[in-house]
């Protein structure tokens, strides 16, 4: 994009462990960069990726496009207008069901906003891949996980306190849009990414299929002539991609075997289902999700009473009610001074 | 132009330099301690500034023409990410796949 506008690109990675071994998804990304022109920092492990993000803003006076400004949700929001109108061209309705790969919030709160921008209101589903037990920060932990998006290291902290990131104010607000939150394991979507090769002729890197293995298992429980979309935004190369990811998961001392994904553990072992039938979802409760944003959000903002301002803005922000951000607030010892 | 691993840069070379960013003990209190112990440390590639050999400090050139300082790590690096062998555990899928789809479905 800024390679064909003539602009001048700085890209700031998470690469590398503290031995230097980076991670092959995150190599090829770093690549692919350089490819069209733009300058890559490559850090080791850590959050502090932020302050050196924020530093080279200060003193180049570069424009932030993140992935988290209004502009980044705006550019996801035409995603989820097409799925909408495509499906309608084709099937004469909408679709029912959207799965959206969720990470940082962004893919979600854009495709969400697209589709209701058309006037469709298809139900949003938010697929992670479950990484629970790996600490996101962690130099030992980095390189012992497959997916270095789409999983609930990122997809659980950023809904529930959004306004962690690189801007003041975080636009990708995945709350406010979620109607249901899956999770998979990595063995399930390394499964249905080979299946899309094989199936359909697709070719891609396996991040993007976390919403694809989620909506394998959801489609068992729909009604036959029922449309679920699968919102996929991956390509593919050398390291992205599942081989690459398996290889070097075993370079790791990761166990990786045929069998049931029940089975596997974050960190340890990776379980590549012998049948379709062994892809399952778990569901997230997104209640307790809701109740974890509306938390952070009295703490961030050291309140100790909340008013109607506040009331209709949590219940926006959790889509929920009144009623619902009341009881949460009352269990939070927060008093309500309701008019 | 430079092969690849060579020791030694001539100015005008593509290479990669590291640097630290925040020494281990300097780390943000939000990380784990594996982490504390270890500096944050940044590479970078650019066109070098001066003739230099791996392991001294150099300046560069970035690809949007900004100088960065370093230590000269590698002259011309290589991408060395694979796609590596077809894992076993995989190999099988697409038959099995297509075997289960015979005689029924749509295609």
């Amino acid at each position: 994009m800024s390679a064909a506008q003539g602009l001048k690109c700085i890209v700031v990675q998470e690469v590398f462990d503290s031995r230097g071994v980076g991670q092959p998804e995150i190599l090829e990304k770093g690549r692919h960069c350089e490819a069209y022109g733009a300058e890559v920092l490559q850090l080791t492990v850590g959050p502090e990726l932020f302050y050196v993000f924020l530093a080279i803003l200060e003193e180049t006076g570069f424009f932030n496009a993140s992935l988290y400004t209004p502009f980044g949700i705006a550019g996801i929001e035409t995603i989820g207008a097409e799925i909408a109108e495509d499906v309608k061209r084709r099937e004469g309705r909408f679709p029912d069901v959207v799965v959206i790969t969720h990470a940082g919030g962004g893919n979600v709160t854009g495709t969400a906003r697209g589709l209701r921008k058309v006037g469709c209101r298809a139900q949003v589903v938010g697929a992670s891949v479950d990484l629970s037990g790996l600490h996101m920060a962690s130099d030992r932990d980095f390189n012992r996980k497959s997916f270095t998006t789409g999983h609930t290291g990122f997809g659980v902290p950023f809904a529930t306190w959004p306004d962690r990131a690189d801007v003041p104010r975080n636009a990708a607000r995945p709350l406010r849009y979620l109607d249901r939150y899956l999770t998979v394991t990595q063995g399930e979507v390394f499964y249905v990414t080979e299946m899309l090769a094989r199936l359909e002729g697709l070719e891609r890197g396996p991040a993007g299929n976390t919403s694809l293995a989620a909506a394998v298992a959801l489609a068992r429980g729909l009604d036959k002539d029922q449309i679920v979309v699968v919102q996929e935004t991956e390509y593919t190369g050398a390291g992205k991609h599942h081989y690459a990811q398996l290889n070097f998961a075993k370079e790791q001392g990761i166990q990786v075997r045929r069998g049931d994904p029940r089975e596997s553990k974050p960190g340890e072992s990776t379980v590549i289902p012998e049948r379709p039938e062994q892809i399952k979802v778990t569901d997230f409760d997104l209640n307790r999700m809701r109740r974890s944003l509306i938390r952070n959000a009295m703490e961030g903002a050291g309140a100790k009473s909340a008013g109607n301002v506040e009331l209709d803005f949590l219940a926006e922000e959790t889509q929920t009610d009144r009623a619902f951000v009341k009881q949460t607030l009352g269990e939070l010892g927060v008093s309500v001074n309701e008019v | 132009m430079a092969d690849i691993g060579t020791e030694q840069g001539r100015k005008g070379d593509w290479v990669q330099i590291h640097s630290t960013v925040l020494p281990a003990g300097q780390r943000s209190p939000a990380v784990p301690p594996e982490t504390q112990a270890v500096p944050l440390e940044m590479r970078v590639k650019g066109f070098l500034d001066h003739d230099a050999a791996v392991g001294d400090e150099v300046t560069v050139t970035t690809a949007i023409g900004r100088t960065l300082k370093g230590t000269l790590e590698a002259v011309n690096p290589p991408y060395t990410h694979t796609f590596g062998p077809i894992p076993p555990e995989l190999v099988h899928v697409g038959v099995e796949l297509r075997e289960r789809l015979k005689g029924g479905g749509d295609r």
